[in-house]
């Protein structure tokens, strides 16, 4: 896994609630048996017109949020299908950080494995960076994992803290192996096995 | 120390604990299908890793299943998936229901049919709707690919503990009420993030009352609710359904009797305490019908369409989009609304239980005109049974198609799929948009509601119909 430290790159909002899987990557994306080429299909029903030409009335293809790489959106972002590769879709297309107030267990599981980081913040506060986006075309912010801040580069910086799962973080910041990880603690598996019934006839 | 049964489950399972407060948890079952697992098995492969327990891993294909020939995938990269499964199988020694098996069939409908979904056991699978396993008192949730491949070459997973969250069905339902119905409710009061972060134990009465398939349609759309998972205390209703049929997986004889007493000790103690606990009157619940673009945006079949800014909790700028979406006016009754098309089938609704309720309703009566019926069962098994019943008929002398078993047009992956515009009825778990096919109208709700909207054309309140 690629490690994430620290990010800088230009918002995109996305007003939303409850974006669920499916939008995010349609099922006719799923049947690849690869682990790339998603990047075209983020949010396809949503971004393309009947005749494959991208939907100007769709928020993310403003010029404005062209080259972004952190995308701001609404609560519950992620609910749904367990498909991984909603995730690949948001990093293949460009993104790095996805920024809202709450997100699915399942979603948010995949793409800690995956690089991909989930900050969570207040309503109020991910209200705030929607109007300071909406304000000023091309805002930048800065994600840093160390600090767990994000900073928004307005002429007068505006900061927020959030919360992460240690165990989450350490994995992204050192880009860490977690089978890898969990292949070491074979004793104690075996040793578990031992005593454990897993009920199988 | 008092505990409730996730947490008598959570802890006869963790190996041991992982740094930064999550758990190292056994898995004693790993299910498998073909579209969340090839990038699972070619990391495996990249690595050199094997598959630590095969004996514990089972696979079927599911999602890309034709119903009408299924042995001619005329999509050429959903046929690639399906033949990467079986090759996956081979290569690593999993035990696959593949088409031409007996026993094929959704994924979470065939495991508690072979007797692999067991009360205290962990299962996981790469599809959210493995919480279905929950019904039997056992820790059941979906992950994604990473995990899949985790949990295959590790046997574990690390998982932060969840919150326990009591929700309690008090008294009896109505005639014509189904589980189906408790559960869209539940999601309408609480909301599609009702439960994130959250483990759900259904119990009451009402839960009580359900068959074994009946609990596994609540179990299924805890997801629904956000939930990590839900489940049910295993009880007489549980140990029969287990021993009955054949059930390969399951444990026979003395094993079965000294299984069962293990079981009785499950369920959550009485002074065992929840993070969150709500109660709902069973009595009060009505059938079910979503009008909107998450399982959330339920209301009664006696309700009319709501306005923007009469939806609790929601944006009204979200609902103005779902009523877009689903091109629905506010004020119109629910009755009012014209199906095109009817879906009975998805790892909800397909069980023979499912099936037999909507045969009673079209049994001597006609699907209306201009309305297509598709009758998914859910297992091959469960397309014997009923073909054994008689029910096949019933549906085809109504005017319903009758299919092969697989996941349909629940997400469409196959070729059943929705037009543009097209409104239907359907007994699957996800309203959302585009997911019967793009620009597709779903409406959820029980399959004996599906059937009558058939036959009448509009929804119809099955508790004074006919």
């Amino acid at each position: 896994m690629t490690p994430f430290r620290s990010h800088r790159g230009i918002l995109a909002t996305l007003d939303r609630a409850n974006v669920d899987t499916d939008q995010i990557i349609p099922k006719q994306f799923l049947k690849s048996i690869a682990r790339t080429g998603f990047g075209e299909g983020l949010f396809f029903d949503w971004r393309t017109l009947p005749d494959g030409k991208p939907d100007p009335a769709f928020e993310l293809n403003a010029p404005r949020f062209k080259g972004a790489s952190i995308l701001v959106t609404r609560g519950n972002f992620g609910s749904g299908s367990s498909r991984e590769h909603a995730v690949w879709a948001i990093q293949q297309y460009g993104f790095k950080a996805v920024i809202a107030p709450s997100f699915a267990d399942i979603f948010r599981n995949n793409s800690g494995k995956n690089g991909l980081l989930t900050v969570e913040l207040k309503e109020p506060e991910v209200e705030e960076i929607f109007q300071m986006a909406g304000r000023y075309a091309g805002l930048e912010a800065t994600v840093d994992l160390d600090e767990q801040r994000v900073t928004l580069h307005l002429p007068e910086e505006i900061s927020f803290h959030f919360e992460m799962d240690a165990t989450v973080k350490e994995h992204l910041i050192h880009g860490l192996d977690a089978i890898g990880l969990t292949l070491k603690r074979a004793e104690a598996i075996a040793a578990f096995e031992k005593t454990h019934d897993s009920q199988i006839t | 120390m008092s505990k409730t049964l996730f947490e008598k489950i959570w802890d006869r399972h963790v190996v041991d604990a992982a740094p930064g407060g999550a758990a190292l948890l056994y898995i004693d079952r790993h299910l498998v299908h073909e579209v969340t697992s090839p990038q699972a098995f070619e990391g495996l492969r990249l690595t050199g890793r094997k598959v630590r327990r095969p004996e514990l891993t089972f696979a079927t294909m599911d999602h890309n299943v034709p119903t009408d020939d299924r042995f001619n995938i005329k999509d050429p990269i959903s046929r690639a998936q399906v033949e990467a499964l079986e090759k996956n199988c081979r290569e690593f020694g999993v035990t696959l229901y593949d088409l031409k098996s007996d026993k094929q069939g959704i994924v979470h409908i065939i495991g508690p049919e072979l007797g692999l979904t067991l009360p205290g056991t962990t299962v996981v699978c790469g599809d959210s709707h493995t919480s279905t396993h929950g019904a039997f008192g056992t820790l059941a949730f979906g992950i994604g690919t990473s995990e899949v491949e985790h949990v295959l070459a590790t046997q574990c997973l690390t998982q932060k503990k969840p919150k326990s969250f009591k929700v309690e069905f008090a008294g009896r339902l109505a005639g014509g009420v189904t589980s189906k119905d408790m559960i869209l409710k539940l999601i309408g009061m609480i909301g599609t993030a009702g439960g994130t972060g959250h483990v759900l134990e259904y119990c009451g009465e009402a839960v009580r009352a359900l068959s074994m398939e009946a609990r596994m349609t609540v179990c299924n759309m805890s997801i629904e609710a956000g939930a990590r998972a839900g489940m049910i205390a295993p009880d007489d209703v549980t140990y029969q359904y287990i021993a009955a049929g054949n059930r390969p997986f399951a444990p026979k004889g003395a094993a079965f009797d000294k299984a069962v007493a293990e079981w009785k000790k499950l369920p959550s103690d009485p002074e065992a305490t929840f993070d969150r606990s709500l109660t709902i009157n069973a009595a009060e619940i009505a059938p079910q019908v979503t009008w909107g673009t998450n399982p959330g945006m339920v209301l009664d079949v006696t309700a009319k369409i709501p306005a923007p800014d009469a939806v609790p909790g929601a944006n009204p700028k979200d609902v103005e989009q779902a009523l877009a979406y689903m091109g629905l006016t506010p004020g119109t009754p629910i009755t009012d609304l014209r199906l095109d098309t009817v879906f009975i089938g998805s790892c909800t609704n397909a069980r023979i239980e499912d099936l037999r309720a909507a045969a009673k309703i079209f049994k001597g009566r006609k699907v209306a005109a201009g309305v297509k019926v598709l009758v998914v069962p859910g297992s091959q098994q469960v397309k014997a049974q009923a073909e054994a019943e008689g029910l096949h008929e019933v549906f085809r002398a109504a005017g319903c198609d009758w299919r092969q078993s697989g996941c349909s047009m629940c997400l469409a992956m196959n070729p059943d799929q929705l037009q543009s515009g097209e409104r239907c009825a359907s007994t699957s778990n996800r309203n959302f948009e585009g997911r019967q096919g793009k620009g597709g109208r779903t409406h959820l709700v029980s399959p004996e509601m599906a059937a009558a909207a058939a036959v009448e054309g509009h929804f119809v309140d099955i508790r004074n119909w006919k």
